[in-house]
C-alpha cells in the first residue's frame, strides 16, 4: 500500500507544468478566440515533441508505455492554465481507446493509421453518445464514434460538422453526424458497448483531473486579487468573509484530488471496475470547480463579472467541463445504483475494495 | 502508486478481526460520561492492553506494537466495524502520548506511558480558559517555581473528561512577566491534588462531558513539566498535524457512520421521503470515502519520510462537517421519531444512537479550534491571503 506519486511521476509532470505555464498565458488563450480554428498550432508541436499524445500508447505502438497515474497529474495542470486544445482527451481517451481496438484486433490499417497520426499531433475526436457535441471537431482528422452500441472510425471528410457557440470562446464545440456504415464500423453489440464503457470512464476521469485544476488556478487568481486590491485602508483578502470563501474551495479541492487519484489507479488497473471511483471523482471534482467558479468570481467582485478579468477562462470552462462526459446527474445514479445493492461493499475495511482494489497482494 | 495491501498487511487485519471479534462487548457500555460507563470503559482499555492493543503505534517495550501509520489505519478500520467502545483515554493515547513520546525524557515516558497504557490512568486535557477559548495565547492560569515544584493557581474550562479522570494536562503560564505564546509550559497535573476543584459541567445531553477546574495553590513537582520551560506553545503546535489532527478522529469513524446511514436508507427507501436526502446520503459515503483516502495518501507520505504541510488544516472542518451531515441526513430519515430519545430495547432497535451521535456532530465544528478558526487557519497559512 503506497499511495505517492513516484519521483519519476512527478519529475515528468514538473516538466509538463514547466513548459505549460510557460506556453498558455491568458493573453495567448486570448488571441485563439480571434482566430479561425481556436488552436495554437505551436503548442501541439511542443506536445507531441515531448511524446504527450503517445504517452499511454505502449512502446510497441510508438508510444511510451505509460499509464494513467503517470498522466493525471499533467491533466490538472492542463486544467490549472486552461489549456484550450484537447490534449488531456487525446492522451487520456482517444489513444487509449484506439491501442483497445488495436488489442482487440477489430478494425482495418485505418486504425494504426488514425493512432499514427494522433502520435504525430494530428486531433483525433472522440464522440462518446453521452456528450451531444466534440470539441475542436472542425480540427480533427480522424473520427470515432458511436451508433447505438458501435463503434465507428471515419475520416474528416466523411461526417457532418454542424457548430454551436459555447458559452466558453476557448471552446469550439459542434454536433457531428455521420452514416453508420458496416465498411467503418470497428465493433458492434456488446464489444462495442465494452469499449464505450471503458471510454466513458477515461472521458470522466480526464474531465475530473482538469476540473480540480481549474479550481486551484481560481483560487491561486483570487488570493492574488483580494491581497492586492484595498477597501477600507486594508486589502479585501484580509477580511474573514473573504478568506472563507476561498478557503471552502480549498476544503473541497483537497478531498478531491485524492479521489481523482484513486479513480486514475483505478482505470489503469482494473478498469472493468472503475465505474464507481470514475464517478465519484467526477462529482466531487465538479463540486469543488463549480463552488470556485462562484466564490472566486464572488471574491472578485465586479472585476469578475467583467469581459476584461481573465478569471472568465477558468469559470467558463468549468461551467463546460463540470456538464461534460457525464452530468452530476450521471454520475451520482450510478453512485447511487450501487449503494442500493444489498451486496455493495461498503464500510472502513473496504475502502480499496475486498482487500485490494484488483484482489490481489502487493509485493 | 500502489493500492494493495501486502500479505503482512492482509495478515495484520486479520489478527485484529479475530482478537475484536472475541473480545468486543456484546452489548454496548454506558456512556463514559458516567461514572459508572466511566468505569466499564476503563476496564475495557485494560482488556486492549491485555492484548497489546491498547495503541498499536506505541513501541513494544510501552505496551505497543510498533506499527507504521498504515497498520494503524487498518486497526482502526476493523475497531469501528467491530463496534469497539470510544477510548475514554483518547485525551491520552491520541493528544498526550505523541507529545510525550516526541518531547518527554526517559523517565517521563516510563511514568505516564506504561500507567496510560494500562488504563490505570485516565486523561482530561485542559487547554481553554474562560477568557482563552478560540485565541489560547491569551492562557492565564499561572504555574509558579517554587524550589522543586510548581505552584499552579487559576481556571481552566471544557475540560474533556474531567469529571471522572485521573490527570489533566495543558498549558500553564510560567513566566508571569510574558504575554500570548511566549512564557507557557505543559505541564501534568494530578486531579486528585490538594487545591483542585472540578466542577462538571452538563453538555447538551444532559451529561457532564467536560468541566471547569479550579487550581487554588495546586503543588506539582517540576518533574511534572514537559519540554522545558516557557516552550510550551511550540510543543502544543508541534504535534497538531497527522498524529494529534488525524488519529483523533479517523476516517473509520465516519466510514462506519457513513454504512450505517446507507443501511437506515435502504430501510427506508420505500417510504415518502424528503427528495435532498438521496442526494446527501451519496455525498455522506463519497465524503466519507475521501476522508480515508485523504489519509491514506498522508499516512503513506509520512511512511516514505515526507511531512504534511499546512494543507492538513482542511482535515478538522471536512470530518465535522461530514459528521453533521451524516447525522442530519439520519434524522431526516428518522423523521417525527427522531426526537425520542430511546429508552426500551425496542426503541433502541428501531432508532440505534442516531440522536446521540446527532448531539455530538454540534459540538465538531466547534472544539479543537472551531471551523471559523480552521478557515482563518486554511487562508492565511495555505493559501497565503493577507493577516491584517
Amino acid at each position: 500500500m503506497n499511495f505517492t506519486f513516484t519521483e519519476d511521476q512527478q519529475m515528468f509532470a514538473e516538466a509538463a507544468r514547466s513548459v505549460l505555464t510557460a506556453e498558455v498565458t491568458s493573453d495567448r488563450i486570448r488571441e485563439r478566440w480571434s482566430t479561425a480554428s481556436g488552436l495554437d498550432r505551436s503548442l501541439l508541436k511542443q506536445v507531441q515533441e515531448l511524446g504527450l499524445p503517445g504517452m499511454l500508447v505502449p512502446e510497441a505502438l510508438g508510444g511510451l508505455g505509460l499509464g494513467q497515474t503517470d498522466f493525471v497529474m499533467m491533466a490538472q495542470t492542463c486544467g490549472y492554465v486552461a489549456c484550450p486544445e484537447p490534449i488531456v482527451e487525446q492522451v487520456m481517451v482517444t489513444a487509449p481507446l484506439l491501442v483497445d481496438v488495436l488489442d482487440k484486433g477489430l478494425g482495418d490499417g485505418s486504425v494504426q493509421t488514425a493512432l499514427d497520426a494522433l502520435q504525430s499531433g494530428a486531433l483525433v475526436a472522440t464522440g462518446h453518445p453521452i456528450n451531444p457535441f466534440i470539441n475542436f471537431s472542425e480540427q480533427a482528422e480522424w473520427f470515432l464514434l458511436g451508433h447505438g452500441e458501435g463503434l465507428y472510425l471515419l475520416p474528416a471528410n466523411a461526417v457532418t460538422v454542424k457548430p454551436s457557440k459555447s458559452v466558453d470562446p476557448s471552446r469550439r464545440i459542434a454536433e457531428v453526424t455521420f452514416e453508420a456504415t458496416d465498411a467503418h464500423c470497428l465493433a458492434k453489440g456488446e464489444s462495442g458497448a465494452a469499449l464505450w464503457r471503458a471510454t466513458l470512464n477515461r472521458g470522466a476521469l480526464a474531465t475530473a483531473a482538469q476540473l480540480v485544476g481549474l479550481a486551484q488556478a481560481m483560487i491561486d487568481q483570487s488570493v492574488r486579487y483580494t491581497t492586492d486590491r484595498e477597501q477600507f485602508g486594508k486589502a479585501v483578502g484580509a477580511n474573514q468573509a473573504v478568506k472563507h470563501l476561498l478557503a471552502d474551495v480549498a476544503v473541497q479541492i483537497e478531498y478531491a484530488k485524492p479521489v481523482i487519484y484513486r479513480a486514475a489507479y483505478t482505470a489503469e488497473i482494473s478498469p472493468t471496475r472503475a465505474d464507481l471511483a470514475v464517478s465519484h471523482a467526477k462529482v466531487a471534482a465538479a463540486r469543488a470547480a463549480l463552488l470556485a467558479s462562484r466564490h472566486c468570481l464572488q471574491a472578485h467582485g465586479a472585476m469578475g463579472y467583467t469581459w476584461e478579468c481573465d478569471l472568465q477562462i477558468w469559470v467558463k470552462r468549468a461551467w463546460a467541463l463540470a456538464r461534460e462526459w457525464g452530468d452530476e446527474g450521471f454520475h451520482k445514479n450510478r453512485i447511487h445504483e450501487w449503494l442500493l445493492r444489498p451486496n455493495a461493499l461498503l464500510g472502513p475495511d473496504l475502502t480499496f475494495g475486498r482487500g485490494s482494489i484488483t484482489d490481489s497482494v502487493a509485493a | 502508486m500502489d493500492l494493495r495491501y501486502t500479505q503482512e498487511q492482509i495478515a495484520f487485519r486479520d489478527e485484529v478481526r479475530s482478537w475484536l471479534e472475541a473480545n468486543v462487548p456484546k452489548t454496548p457500555l454506558p456512556s463514559f460520561d458516567t461514572a459508572e460507563g466511566f468505569e466499564a470503559h476503563r476496564a475495557w482499555e485494560r482488556t486492549l492492553a491485555q492484548g497489546n492493543w491498547g495503541m498499536v503505534t506505541w513501541p513494544e517495550a510501552f505496551g505497543g506494537r510498533g506499527c507504521d501509520l498504515l497498520e494503524w489505519l487498518i486497526f482502526e478500520e476493523e475497531y469501528y466495524r467491530a463496534g469497539a467502545p470510544l477510548r475514554v483515554n483518547q485525551n491520552g493515547i491520541f493528544l498526550l502520548a505523541p507529545t510525550l513520546m516526541e518531547y518527554g525524557t526517559e523517565a517521563q515516558k516510563a511514568r505516564f506511558i506504561p500507567a496510560m497504557a494500562k488504563g490505570d490512568e485516565i486523561w482530561a486535557q485542559g487547554w481553554s480558559e474562560p477568557n482563552a477559548g478560540s485565541d489560547m495565547a491569551a492562557i492565564r492560569c499561572r504555574a509558579v517555581r517554587d524550589g522543586d515544584d510548581f505552584v499552579i493557581s487559576g481556571q481552566k474550562i471544557w475540560s474533556t473528561r474531567a469529571v471522572y479522570a485521573d490527570w489533566v494536562f495543558g498549558l500553564f503560564r510560567t513566566d508571569p512577566a510574558s504575554e500570548r505564546h511566549h512564557g507557557l509550559s505543559k505541564i501534568l497535573v494530578p486531579l486528585n491534588a490538594e487545591g483542585i476543584t472540578v466542577r462538571p459541567i452538563p453538555q447538551l445531553n444532559g451529561l457532564p462531558g467536560f468541566a471547569e477546574i479550579f487550581f487554588d495553590e495546586v503543588r506539582v513537582p517540576a518533574f511534572n513539566l514537559l519540554g522545558g520551560e516557557g516552550e510550551g506553545w511550540r510543543i502544543a503546535m508541534a504535534t497538531a498535524g497527522f498524529e494529534r489532527g488525524l488519529m483523533l478522529r479517523s476516517p473509520a469513524r465516519f466510514q462506519q457512520a457513513a454504512k450505517r446511514l446507507v443501511e437506515l436508507y435502504r430501510s427506508r427507501s420505500n417510504e415518502v421521503l424528503d427528495p435532498t436526502i438521496e442526494d446527501a446520503v451519496l455525498r455522506c459515503y463519497m465524503d466519507a470515502e475521501a476522508y480515508a483516502l485523504s489519509t491514506y495518501q498522508t499516512a503513506s507520505l509520512l511512511c516514505g519520510g515526507g511531512s504534511i504541510g499546512p494543507e492538513a488544516s482542511c482535515n478538522k472542518i471536512f470530518w465535522s462537517e461530514l459528521d453533521l451531515l451524516i447525522h442530519e441526513t439520519a434524522m431526516k430519515l428518522l423523521g417525527a421519531r427522531a426526537e425520542i430519545e430511546p429508552q426500551t430495547a425496542q426503541e433502541f432497535v428501531d432508532l440505534g444512537t442516531w440522536l446521540d451521535g446527532f448531539m455530538f456532530a454540534q459540538s465538531g465544528p466547534i472544539y479543537a479550534g472551531t471551523n471559523e478558526i480552521q478557515r482563518n487557519i486554511i487562508a492565511e497559512r495555505m493559501l497565503g491571503m493577507p493577516r491584517k
